[in-house]
Formats: C-alpha cells, structure tokens, sequence
C-alpha cells in the first residue's frame, strides 16, 4: 500500500507558473520559457519543470530565470543546471557517444528503407517491365475479350 | 461462491484454450476435419468462460466483497457505481482479465463468421489465437489471479486511483484494448498464412476489417485518453510522449503502415512478406505495449502496478511470441514470393512510402521509449528522453508523409502520371498557399511554423476532397450528374477520404494549440478579474462540498466578453482522503475554435486562491478530428463486401486468377 502510494504521489505536479513568477521583459522571459521546457521536473515522471507545480520545480524555474535576468546565455544556463543536477534532467538527451544510436536510429532507419525500396525497384524494374504482347497472345486476348462482350 | 465460480470458470478456459491450440493444428496438418472443427466450439467455450470470470468479478466489485483481493486493493464501498463496474479494469488482475475477454472475443469472432475461410486456415488461426489467450489465461491465473480471498476480509478497500475516476478514462481501456487486441487477429493470420506458406487476396480481405476495426478502436481509445489528459491534468496539455502514451502509439503507426498495406495485397497481390511482417510487429508491439503498462518498468500514471516477476513473466510471453513469429517469419517468408509489379510512380508506390514513413516514425518512438530503460539496465546511466527529442525526431519524418497523403488515394495502379494528379490537387494546394499567407500576415506575433502548418492542415483537408471530386466528375459534368455520382461512390472512398480529412483537421488543432497558446497567472480574491484574450473572468465564489468519496473546493467564475456574460464556469480541486490525493476539475468554455480554460489552483492565506487561465486556440479540433479518422474507419468498415463471410463466397474467381 505504500510503495503505491508514493507512486501516486511521485506524479501529481499538476499546474504550472505561479504568480510573480515572469519576468518582465517578454525576451528574456520567452528565453527562460523555452529553457524550462527542456528541462525534467525531478519529483514527477515525464513532465518538465514549465508544466510542474511541485516546489523543486518552482524553485529551478526562479533559478532559470535569476541566471537569465543576470546575463547569462542559454547554453549556460543549461550548463549550470547539469552541473548541479546530472544529465538526468535534460529531456532532450546530448549527443554524445552513449546516445549516438537513440538520436541516429529514427533516420538511419528512414534511410535504410529508402535505400531497400531504391534497390528493390533497381532490380524488378527493367527486367520485369510489361514486355508488348506477341501476336499469339494478342489473338487470344482478342478471342477472350469477344466472348466476353457476346456473354453481356 | 460467486468469486469462486469466476476463477473455475478461467481453469476451465485455460483447459479448452489449451485443446483448441493443439487438436485444430495437427487437424490443420493431418487433413483431418475432425480435429479441425474442434476449434470453433472451443473458440466459442473459451470466450464465454472468460465472459464468466468477468461477469464473477464484476459482480464481486460491484457487491463490494472486499474479500476478493483485488476488490479489497482497488475499490471502495463509497465509489459511486459506474467507477465502482470500471474499476473492474482499472487494476492489474482486472484489466488482463479484461485483455483476455476481448481476445478470446475475437477467437470467437472468427469462429461464428469465418465459415466461409478455407477450413485449414480457419483452424490454425483459432490454434493461434488459442496459444495467445492459453498464455495470458495462464499468467492471470498463476501470478495475477483477481480472484484470491483474503482472509480475514478487510472493513473497507484501497478504493481506485482518483484519476481514473473519471468517465473519459474510464472507458478508455476497452477501446485501447480492443485496439491492442484486435492486432492479435491480424497476428494469428499471418502466422496461419506462414503455416500455409499462403498470402493471396483473399487472405488480405479477411485480415483488412479486422485490422481496421482494432485501427478505429485504438484511435478512439488514444483520443480518448489524450481528451482526458487534457482536461483533468489541468495545465491543457495533450499528449506527453509519455512512455505509455508512446506504448498505445507504436501499434497503432505499425497498424496504419498495415491498413495501407494490406490494400496492395487485396487490390494487387503484392508486398504480402512485407505485410505479413506488418501484421507481426502490429501485434508485437501490442504485447510490448502491455509489457511496458504491465510490468511497471515505467512509473507514470499508469503503471498503477509495479511488481517485477509479473514483469517477467510478460516478458518471457513477448520473447516468446515475438521471437517465434519472426523465426518462423525467417523460415517461411521467402516461400511468399510474387504478386504484382508496379512502377516507382503508382498507387502502390505511394503506400510503400507511407509503410516507409510510419515505420521509421515507429522506430523513433520505439528508441524514444525504450532507449533509456535499456541504457540504465546495459550502463547504469540515467538520461531523459522528453518531448524535445520527438519533436526534433517523430516530427521531421511525419511531415513529409503529411506533404504526400493527398496524392496516395489519386494515383493509379501500377503505373502513373504525377502531373495530372497534381492538376486536381491544384485547387488545394492553391487554397493552402492563400491560408498560409493570410496565416502569416494576421498573426501578431505567432511562431514561424503556425502559417506552414496551417497550410499543411487545410492541405490534407481539401486534398483528401479531390478524389470524391474527380470522381464523381465535379465541374467537368452538370452538377446533376455530379451529384448522382456522389450518391453511388462506393463507401472505401468516404472511409479513406473522411479518415485523411480527420488527420488534416486534427493537424490544425495541434498547430493552433501549439503557436498560440496564451496564458496567466493570478491570485484573486472574491469578486476579483483577471483577463485573458479579450475575456474577462470573475471569481464569483468558492465554495466547500462533498462527493461521494472526496472533499472539493469549487470556485463559479463568471465569464464576460465585451460586456456580454458569455459563460458561468466552475473550477474544482478535488482532494480524495482514501488516497489522500488532490485531483483538478478544469473549467472549460468553448467556442469550438478555441477552449478557455481555468484552474482554481492553492490557496494563498484565508480567502485567496492561484488562477490560471489559458486560451487554447483550435483545441477542440484535434480531438475532432480524431473522431472524423474514427468516423471513416467505421464507414469503411461497413462497406457491403466486408460484410464477414462474403468474400470467400466469390472467392473461387479472385483467387484462381492471382494464383
């Protein structure tokens, strides 16, 4: 019965930014949005620290926005996070050798099949391209085409 | 008694599931029609075995007899009685019971209508479907058997998760799992086919409306559960790529790929190894789907079980399965050899994109998901993989399948002229480029995307119009004759037609909501404003109740437009004292353009509460056009020559010509 529950509790971060949370300039505040978007809340699954009410995300949005308002650029902002909490909490994984397949996989597989659909029509095409009837079968078709009209 | 009647009755299926995998198959190999004709009746005690079980459970649920283990661990004498009958699935032992209802639902399907399939085939695919429903009969009944008293009996139960105290979700596991579980169908007959070492039109009939009717059921149940998250999660998002969201939506890419596919079987006889494969993976990737659900390697909403030798034993059923099918797959495919040719521009040439494009878009889901589970089980490594990484990969390569799906239904067979079909897309691409203009000139300051994909939208929607309209000769004939036309056209074409217009609808609602989303913040007080796209919303008041098995605190907010009282919405926080669990109930109104959408959020000291108020622009549309995709399928499906059993009562001209 507990494990369930903290299970159920592990997932209600519902809501979102609080009050007095934005800044008041609309560029950097459009900044510090797409960067929370990226990243993970850690006591929810799957959801990121923009969407999250719980008081862990509410603080790493004000620490977003504090290290935006001061000057910093995306990237390290980013930085700073990662360096503080691991790479768990980037929802867009870095390329990087141990990810190299996740981030090729999708496009390798979309190139595997073109080059497979490519060889399979390089192969059957010419050789199996319709060749014109010869006169025998050109009478036979003649034959079946009539009966089949006298039969309508 | 009743508890215990349920449990011999899923002894007794697993008995007859077990008869019906063996003597139909050696039957099927020996000729023997004896033996063959075992499996309908079986078939058929199967499903109403199980049916029993499932009436045995329902009934302890409904009775609250909590001294049924799963009754004690997920319901509760005060639930009201609808969630008191859905929380029958809303558990583990209940929900693979109800896996197993349908699936021995389809067997006995196949065994009341499939008179007319040749009588070997017939017999393997009810072995088949036999060998499924004997292993997830067995797996409820040794490591998950609702059906365990407890002794002593508990006072009361652990009641049902509160998010899944709601219609919407309630009722979306049957259709997921009729959409799961109807794959299983296209399963059993494909491994029947390889048995036979046979694929011909008329296999590929049989398996299309089966195939489209699991479709059309895992669509709604998606939209259903996407609906639901959007308006009881309570920050308006609708899809998560959440793992088990991403498990529902494996199978169902995989069973759009085998839709398309399967058509060039029927029409054309050929692609048949690469859509028996299809039919595989379908299935496969249902039974991952459950694994994943099941087994609890996810913690997410729904992994409400987590127990790691349940997850074992799935997963020695899916290796089993899988590996099987693809090993025979391996032996006996290459016999299926032939069928039709076509040139590279030609209708089949357009559904082998299609097959290319959902398949690699499969595939990006498929790593999205599973990727960080095995990297933390091969290295110990944590990562994350969030919408970010699907936007930047699952979208990319649906787009181009977008771009291409109003040329599909427009080219010939076999060999085809890709200018005249763009002559009558013209109109649509014409329209879609004005929309895209005036998209780009209207928006104030809307991202770069929002005009190219509304264009896209209203691209697919027009286009998938423009084959009704060269059919039935639009401008080219009087509009009388036009419209006589219009009358006859077979029902495939609105089926096809409605079910890409769904996708283009669908489209701009994802765009809308996605660009020009607006949202804020408040704290207010009673009597309190806050306004948001060009309304203005009052807090009324906030009021305390009781439900049935909660506390709420429900907030009336008044909705003005221009001076103009538009709307009264209500807003609750539900807090649920079983679980001692919070819930959201969003306040919704719409315009059927946009949603407005406010949450009464914490309250701040003695009489103030957080507000958020969203403007959801096109957000209806998705789940519209969802239901218009549902709409087509059933349309198709109902086509006169799907009706079960008449395809193989003409069977003898079709299938003497494509052999």
């Amino acid at each position: 019965m507990k494990r369930t529950l903290v299970i159920f509790l592990a997932f209600i971060c519902l809501g979102a930014i609080e009050p007095g949370e934005k800044l008041d300039d609309p560029a950097l505040e459009a900044r510090a949005r797409a960067i929370t978007k990226e990243l993970r809340c850690l006591v929810c699954q799957n959801q990121s620290i923009d969407d999250s009410d719980a008081p862990l995300a509410r603080d790493l949005r004000d620490l977003v926005r504090q290290r935006i308002k001061s000057g910093e650029s995306d990237e390290e902002v980013l930085d700073y996070v990662v360096a503080r909490y691991g790479e768990f909490v980037l929802l867009r994984p870095p390329l990087r050798l141990g990810t190299l397949v996740l981030w090729l996989a999708p496009f390798a597989a979309l190139g595997m099949g073109a080059i497979v659909i490519y060889v399979f029509y390089r192969r059957r095409g010419p050789r199996h391209e319709p060749q014109p009837l010869s006169a025998e079968e050109e009478a036979q078709l003649e034959k079946l085409t009539k009966r089949r009209e006298e039969r309508v | 008694m009743i508890a215990e009647t349920g449990h011999f009755a899923l002894v007794l299926a697993l008995a007859v599931a077990l008869a019906q995998v063996i003597l139909p198959q050696i039957g099927a190999y020996r000729r023997d029609a004896r033996l063959m004709t075992v499996g309908e009746p079986a078939a058929l005690a199967q499903f109403l075995l199980v049916l029993l079980a499932f009436g045995a459970l329902t009934v302890s649920f409904v009775t609250s007899d909590f001294s049924v283990y799963a009754v004690a661990q997920h319901s509760h004498s005060a639930k009201p009685l609808l969630y008191k009958i859905t929380g029958v699935w809303g558990n583990h032992e209940g929900s693979m019971l109800l896996w197993i209802l349908i699936l021995t639902g389809f067997g006995a399907a196949v065994a009341a209508f499939g008179r007319q399939l040749p009588a070997t085939l017939r017999a393997r695919v009810l072995s088949v479907q036999a060998l499924i429903g004997l292993a997830f009969i067995g797996f409820i009944l040794f490591t998950s058997n609702p059906f365990t008293r407890l002794d002593p009996a508990p006072i009361e139960g652990g009641g049902l998760n509160p998010l899944l105290q709601d219609p919407a979700l309630a009722f979306h596991p049957p259709f997921l799992y009729a959409g799961y579980v109807g794959f299983s169908m296209a399963f059993s007959f494909a491994i029947a086919a390889l048995l036979e070492g046979k694929v011909d039109p008329g296999w590929a009939r049989w398996v299309r409306p089966w195939t489209l009717a699991a479709w059309a059921s895992l669509t709604l149940g998606i939209s259903m559960g996407s609906w639901w998250a959007y308006y009881e999660l309570g920050w308006g998002g609708w899809w998560f790529w959440d793992p088990v969201e991403n498990a529902s939506l494996m199978p169902w890419l995989v069973g759009t790929a085998l839709l398309h596919s399967a058509i060039v079987v029927e029409k054309r006889g050929a692609l048949k190894s690469w859509t028996v494969l299809l039919a595989i993976f379908a299935f496969s990737l249902s039974l991952v789907g459950t694994f994943l659900v099941r087994s609890g390697v996810l913690t997410s909403v729904h992994a409400f079980a987590v127990d790691p030798e349940r997850g074992l034993v799935i997963l020695g059923i899916l290796a089993f399965f899988i590996g099987g099918a693809l090993s025979l797959y391996a032996w006996r495919a290459p016999s299926l050899k032939g069928g039709g040719l076509f040139a590279p521009v030609s209708r089949e040439s357009a559904l082998v994109m299609n097959n290319l494009f959902l398949a690699a878009a499969t595939v990006s889901v498929f790593i999205g998901t599973l990727y960080p589970l095995a990297l933390d089980a091969l290295t110990g490594e944590k990562i994350s993989v969030g919408p970010p990484f699907f936007n930047a990969t699952f979208v990319p390569i649906v787009l181009p399948l977008l771009l291409l799906v109003p040329l599909g239904p427009l080219l010939a067979w076999k060999r085809s002229d890709i200018y005249p079909v763009m002559q009558r897309l013209f109109f649509a691409a014409g329209a879609a480029f004005v929309l895209g203009l005036v998209v780009a000139a209207f928006q104030e300051d809307g991202p770069w995307f929002a005009p190219l994909g509304m264009a896209l939208a209203l691209w697919l929607f027009l286009g998938a119009f423009a084959d009704i309209a060269y059919r039935i000769r639009l401008g080219r004939t009087p509009m009388q004759d036009a419209l006589r036309r219009l009358k006859h056209l077979p029902r495939p074409v609105w089926g096809s037609t409605l079910a890409h217009a769904g996708v283009g609808i669908m489209v701009a609602g994802i765009v809308g909501i996605t660009a020009w989303r607006a949202e804020t913040v408040a704290v207010m007080k009673d009597g309190d404003t806050l306004s948001i796209g060009g309304y203005d919303i009052t807090l009324m008041q906030v009021g305390a109740y009781d439900g049935p098995n909660f506390r709420s605190e429900k907030g009336e907010f008044l909705v003005v437009r221009g001076k103009r009282e538009v709307a009264r919405l209500h807003a609750e926080k539900r807090f649920y004292p079983v679980q001692a669990m919070p819930t959201s109930e969003v306040g919704i109104y719409t315009t059927g353009f946009a949603d407005l959408y406010v949450v009464l959020g914490d309250r701040r000291g003695e009489e103030a509460w957080t507000v958020r108020a969203y403007i959801n622009p096109m957000a209806p549309w998705i789940w519209f056009g969802t239901g218009v995709m549902v709409l087509g399928g059933l349309i198709s499906l109902s086509d006169r020559r799907y009706r079960l059993g008449v395809p193989f009562a003409r069977r003898k001209a079709p299938s003497g010509a494509a052999a």
